[in-house]
């Protein structure tokens, strides 16, 4: 099993400032013409995303391996996105998924 | 309303207008028509005219009825359990006093399952922690429909001396009666009654106090005068209802049984909820890659008014915290609650246009946020 911060080549998804459903979409369009065995990396600050990528791997059979609560932003890898303000009250700044993509049937 | 109980109210605020405090002849016949309808809904749930009140609303009575378990118990301690699918009623009340006592471990949350039934070792475990003073337990959700195991949650709560408060917002009116509560709470507009009267009952054996200075009004269960007119037509709802349920759950049983199925034919949809024992009249389904603030915009285009759990759909742009708890999908989340047969006579035809319009209509939100194809 692969830590996750070993990850081959992953595809990374920065949707932080999308509201939902668009998360799980950017995570869906990344994930349709990916092979078996890409890991996809999501960042993603709506609330909505803690239960819906979870839930998404459920239903499509992808495996979630990862799910980590970034509580600042750290490791941006898109500088120009570091002004996305953070979503209020008790949520996290962003939320952090690793994604294997699975076989489908 | 039911169209009795309209006609009800209507009569009602000519001869119920008194208040029935006052000794003169018009505030006498209030306060027999108020008893009348007192004892019309005591009688049907199973408990003494005393035991009880009327309350402004279904969440008031709640709310009412967690604070004078609370309060009663206070010497024994000030923790509460509830279900993490429970009314919010519930929820920000326990968070509340956990917050202003700043002890997180005053108010405990039990976990329920992927259907939304609680998990009773976990609920056991947190009854049994000392110094609590009551759990809180649903009959049945009324976002999901599923119906929550009482008899064994209030067996379980009597071993450990623990009062059970029953919310039975959501099945007063659908469901058979339960007698496994301790507190229970409901909200006329279940059975068809009017918006604005909720029920409190307190049975005597129930160790219940409300905090605050003592009131002379509803067996001193609150400060607020019911409306005469809305308890009477409440009462006559509920003498409707109650004499159609088996005939209403048979049909509406049928009903969702139809409308579940065309929700699984629909691509990628999560359908939430104990598929058997469940309400009769709700339905819940989640879609991927659907915007559940759009989906209800465009049923309602097309004439259909439904529900949704959705963050988008909510004022907080926080999603249900029944779906969360469940961990299922939150977005593009849909709530069909069927109307009582009375109040709806051409149910049938509308749904019938509902399963037939329903694809289109998830297919034309898909295609508006380019996810027709995923």
């Amino acid at each position: 099993m692969n830590p996750a911060s070993d990850l081959v080549d992953p595809i990374e998804v920065d949707a932080r400032g999308l509201r939902c459903p668009l998360p799980v979409i950017r995570l869906a369009e990344a994930a349709r013409d990916a092979p078996a065995g890409t890991w996809i990396v999501v960042l993603a600050s709506d609330p909505a995303a803690r239960h819906d990528i979870p839930a998404w791997c459920r239903m499509r059979n992808h495996e979630l391996r990862e799910m980590t609560e970034v509580a600042e932003m750290t490791e941006v890898s898109d500088s120009s996105r570091a002004d996305v303000a953070p979503t209020e009250g008790d949520h996290p700044a962003y939320l952090r998924f690793v994604v294997l993509i699975r076989p489908q049937r | 309303m039911l169209p009795a109980a309209r006609a009800t109210l209507m009569a009602a605020l000519d001869a119920g207008w008194a208040d029935p405090r006052r000794l003169y002849a018009e505030g006498r016949s209030a306060r027999t028509l108020l008893d009348q309808a007192r004892e019309v809904l005591a009688q049907g749930l199973g408990a003494r005219p005393a035991e009880v009140s009327f309350l402004p609303s279904g969440p008031a009575a709640l709310r009412t009825g967690l604070e004078g378990l609370r309060y009663a118990g206070r010497r024994r301690g000030a923790r509460m359990v509830a279900t993490a699918v429970e009314h919010s009623a519930i929820l920000t009340t326990g968070r509340y006093h956990a917050a202003a006592a700043q002890d997180p471990s005053l108010f405990a949350e039990v976990p329920v399952d992927a259907l939304g039934r609680v998990n009773l070792s976990a609920l056991e475990q947190a009854v049994a922690e000392g110094g609590t003073v009551l759990a809180a337990v649903q009959s049945a959700n009324g976002e999901i429909g599923t119906r929550q195991p009482l008899e064994q949650a209030h067996a379980l709560c009597r071993t450990h001396g623990i009062p059970l408060l029953v919310d039975a917002m959501a099945s007063l009116g659908r469901d058979p009666i339960t007698e496994h509560f301790d507190v229970l709470a409901g909200d006329a507009r279940s059975w068809g009654g009017p918006s604005g009267l909720g029920v409190l009952v307190v049975p005597e054996r129930t160790r219940w106090r409300r905090p605050g200075p003592i009131s002379d009004v509803e067996h001193g269960r609150t400060d607020v005068e019911p409306v005469v007119a809305l308890a009477l037509a409440a009462a006559e709802a509920w003498r409707q209802t109650e004499a159609n349920r088996m005939d209403q759950s048979t049909l509406s049983s049928a009903t969702i049984r139809r409308l579940r199925a065309a929700a699984h034919d629909l691509p990628d949809v999560d359908v939430v909820g104990d598929p058997d024992d469940r309400l009769p009249h709700v339905l819940t389904f989640s879609l991927l890659y659907v915007d559940g603030e759009a989906l209800v915009i465009e049923l309602d285009r097309r004439g259909f008014a439904v529900g949704s759990g959705s963050a988008c759909t909510s004022s907080t742009l926080k999603p249900s915290h029944v779906l969360a708890a469940m961990g299922v999908l939150t977005h593009g989340n849909v709530r069909v609650t069927l109307p009582l047969s009375p109040i709806a006579p051409t149910l049938d035809d509308g749904v019938s246009r509902f399963i037939a319009e329903l694809p289109d209509a998830v297919a034309a939100v898909r295609a508006h946020l380019g996810a027709s194809d995923l």
